[in-house]
């Protein structure tokens, strides 16, 4: 079976003037139809650079895809030409943005943005094009819908912007969503109806849905496989249940062990030392070994490749999907007392400090 | 159109007692945003106005809400209340008008004149004197309306339009286009306007408008276009920019619907300013001779004649000269209101 989206080896290289940033080195991920995939990662990870390149908006210069393939239904995006790319847009792959009121038109009623969509890809009338974008915003429960259709996007709160623009994602029934951080810029309690309405889409439509984020509460209950991604490469992939249960790569481990948790109160929160590279200085070895607790010899000079993590002490039949960049993912994997498996803060692991 | 005052209440109220509902919860951010002071904080009117608002009765629809529409019903809400603005609109329309209908306050002929009566003062039906060839001042002046008017407005325009596709353009795509343009632009920045009119103007020997407005076009443009090049390329950044593009936007519609209505603010703010120079500027050229021509009327023509006798006959001067000076502060008063109503910011 093709995949909806087979992201293979993209590279992106940003040419700046202190020379070729290497902001995507190579990074693999795919995505089937109805399913999530979240990709996770501090600022400057890649993860946006990744989305933009996959759907083609990347600003070049200075951003330039160096490498890689990116299938989506069986046909590489990158072969294509400028107009096909623009086509899929929109059509068939969709994106929304972390700020909704930056990424709306100012000047243009929201009605009117979204009526956009079907006057010009499915040169619908202007009537028409309307009464879709009310039913639209009905659909994605922005409340007086038909009233609010002439309103300006300041005039909406944050999370009726943020509704608005999946609207727009969604108008045309796209195969394929990315979300970059589509509530980052809310309050908690907004996030969460969003995240519920971005699910129930997905389900509805049965859409491929990336979510980009570097909020690990965000994922656990909307991903069903989770990319973890460092200095432009991913260090682990693997079901989200897995992965939040028995991290395989010690940043993921650190990560995990960074959110703040009920059940352990009064302590310093943990926190993962130093600074994530530079993308124009990258460490030899395994880009995180200036960071990792466990880093010996090996880390500093050889490379890890994404091994392929098989465990036949997992639970979940989806666990074949797992990988880890990390020379030793099998002794993540076991470091923790498989009875209780978030008891140990992960700070001392069999290997020591 | 929603006021944001009648759904308030209910939404508030519900959010009190049922507030674990989440549409509910949404539905009270939205009305709060719509009516409280975040909705745009830096549009906000100084606070005794907002009491004189409040105070004086709102009609129950369609009643402007300052920061509650756009930025064009906004700025023309800001307008309508501007004295310096209706002062200036109204005498702008008054000279439009006169551009366009002289007859309607002058029954004279601008052409006809009596050497008897040359450089004479007042007299009764030809409140301003006479001139060096014994036609009629007040006449001449208002008939001299046309010539500034017609070159302003068709200066500003071809400017502007020039100005602003170039410019756009250039911001838009960048790169060697951007760099080629941006070099021309610099060119014709370096001539000096005076000399300029001097060199190229000289060898033109029609006396209507058009070589003025399109010399005037050929310097003017380069102003408009950086603005209107700064200006794409500060909205060209915009997410939403890059949101059309994710959706499939093409170059045409990003440029005509997403970029130009945000980006034509500063354009037209520069233009209203430069229509008052660009009169300014005919009658100067006209004054050295090298613009307008007689037998066109023009207030340059008459102001460059008159100058010699300013002794004698002070009155021949005065008038084409106030009439000059009114027009041009009417335009830069008009500029400066706009650019007040269109970017708060600067003020």
């Amino acid at each position: 079976m093709t995949r909806l989206l087979d992201v293979r080896d993209l590279r992106v290289a940003f040419r700046t003037r202190d020379g070729v940033a290497d902001a995507v080195g190579g990074v693999s991920y795919a995505v089937d139809a109805g399913r999530t995939l979240a990709v996770l990662g501090e600022s400057g990870s890649g993860k946006s650079v990744t989305a933009q390149a996959i759907m083609g908006i990347l600003d070049s210069p200075p951003a330039f895809v160096t490498g890689g393939k990116v299938f989506f239904q069986g046909r590489d995006l990158l072969t294509l030409s400028r107009e096909e790319r623009r086509r899929v847009r929109g059509a068939k792959m969709a994106m929304i943005f972390q700020d909704a009121l930056s990424a709306l038109n100012p000047v243009i009623p929201v009605g009117a943005q979204l009526a956009e969509m079907y006057q010009v890809h499915r040169g619908m009338s202007r009537r028409d094009a309307r009464a879709r974008a009310v039913e639209l915003m009905d659909r994605v429960r922005i409340p007086a819908a038909a009233a609010r259709a002439g309103d300006y996007p300041h005039q909406f709160s944050g999370g009726m912007r943020q509704r608005v623009m999946i609207a727009m994602a969604i108008a045309l029934e796209p195969e394929l969503i990315i979300a970059d951080e589509p509530t980052t810029a809310l309050d908690v309690t907004v996030q969460a109806q969003v995240m519920d309405l971005l699910a129930e889409l997905r389900r509805e439509y049965a859409m491929g849905l990336i979510l980009i984020t570097h909020d690990l509460g965000v994922v656990a209950d909307v991903a069903d496989t989770i990319a973890v991604m460092y200095a432009g490469r991913i260090v682990e992939t693997a079901p989200v249940r897995d992965l939040y249960r028995r991290p395989a790569h010690p940043y993921t481990r650190g990560l995990l062990d960074s959110i703040p948790r009920v059940d352990q109160r009064g302590g310093e929160l943990y926190a993962i030392k130093g600074l994530p590279p530079s993308p124009l200085a990258l460490p030899a070895g395994c880009p995180f070994n200036p960071r990792c607790p466990r880093a010996r010899d090996i880390c500093r000079t050889d490379r890890p490749p994404l091994y392929e993590v098989s465990d036949s002490g997992a639970t979940d039949a989806g666990a074949q999907g797992r990988a880890s960049a990390c020379h030793f993912w099998k002794e993540e994997l076991h470091g923790l007392d498989p009875l209780d498996p978030l008891g140990a803060a992960g700070t001392v692991g069999p290997l020591g400090g | 159109m929603p006021e944001p005052c009648e759904p308030l209440q209910p939404c508030e109220a519900r959010s009190d007692t049922s507030s674990d509902r989440p549409v509910d919860l949404a539905a009270t951010g939205t009305a709060t945003l719509q009516s409280g002071p975040r909705s745009r904080p830096w549009r906000r009117r100084p606070l005794p106005r907002l009491r004189w608002r409040a105070a004086a009765p709102r009609p129950a629809t369609g009643g402007p809400v300052p920061g509650n529409r756009g930025l064009w019903s906004d700025a023309w809400h800001d307008l309508r209340r501007n004295p310096v603005f209706l002062l200036s609109a109204l005498v702008i329309l008054f000279l439009v008008t006169i551009a366009v209908w002289p007859q309607l306050i002058a029954d004279g002929n601008p052409y006809q004149g009596n050497l008897a009566k040359a450089q004479d003062g007042p007299a009764p039906g030809h409140p301003f004197g006479f001139d060096l060839q014994g036609r009629d001042v007040y006449t001449r002046t208002v008939y001299g309306a046309r010539a500034s008017i017609t070159v302003g407005i068709c200066a500003t325009a071809g400017a502007a339009l020039l100005g602003s596709v170039l410019g756009g353009l250039a911001g838009f795509f960048g790169g060697w286009w951007d760099a080629l343009l941006s070099r021309i632009a610099d060119v014709f920045f370096g001539i000096p306007i005076l000399l300029g009119g001097l060199v190229f103007l000289s060898v033109v020997t029609s006396g209507s408008v058009w070589p003025v407005v399109g010399f005037i076009v050929l310097l003017g443009w380069p102003q408009i276009s950086r603005i209107a090049r700064g200006a794409v390329v500060t909205v060209r950044q915009q997410d939403y920019v890059l949101a059309a593009r994710t959706l499939g936007a093409g170059n045409g519609r990003m440029l005509l619907r997403h970029i130009a209505p945000n980006a034509v603010a500063p354009v037209i703010v520069v233009a209203t300013i430069a229509l008052g120079t660009y009169i300014a500027l005919e009658a100067t050229l006209s004054f050295l001779g090298v613009g307008l021509k007689p037998p066109t009327v023009s207030w340059g023509i008459d102001i460059s004649s008159a100058s010699t006798q300013i002794r004698n006959a002070p009155h021949m001067l005065l008038w084409p000269a106030a009439a000059l000076s009114i027009t041009v502060l009417a335009f830069i008063m008009l500029g400066d209101a706009v650019r007040d109503a269109i970017d708060p910011k600067l003020r």
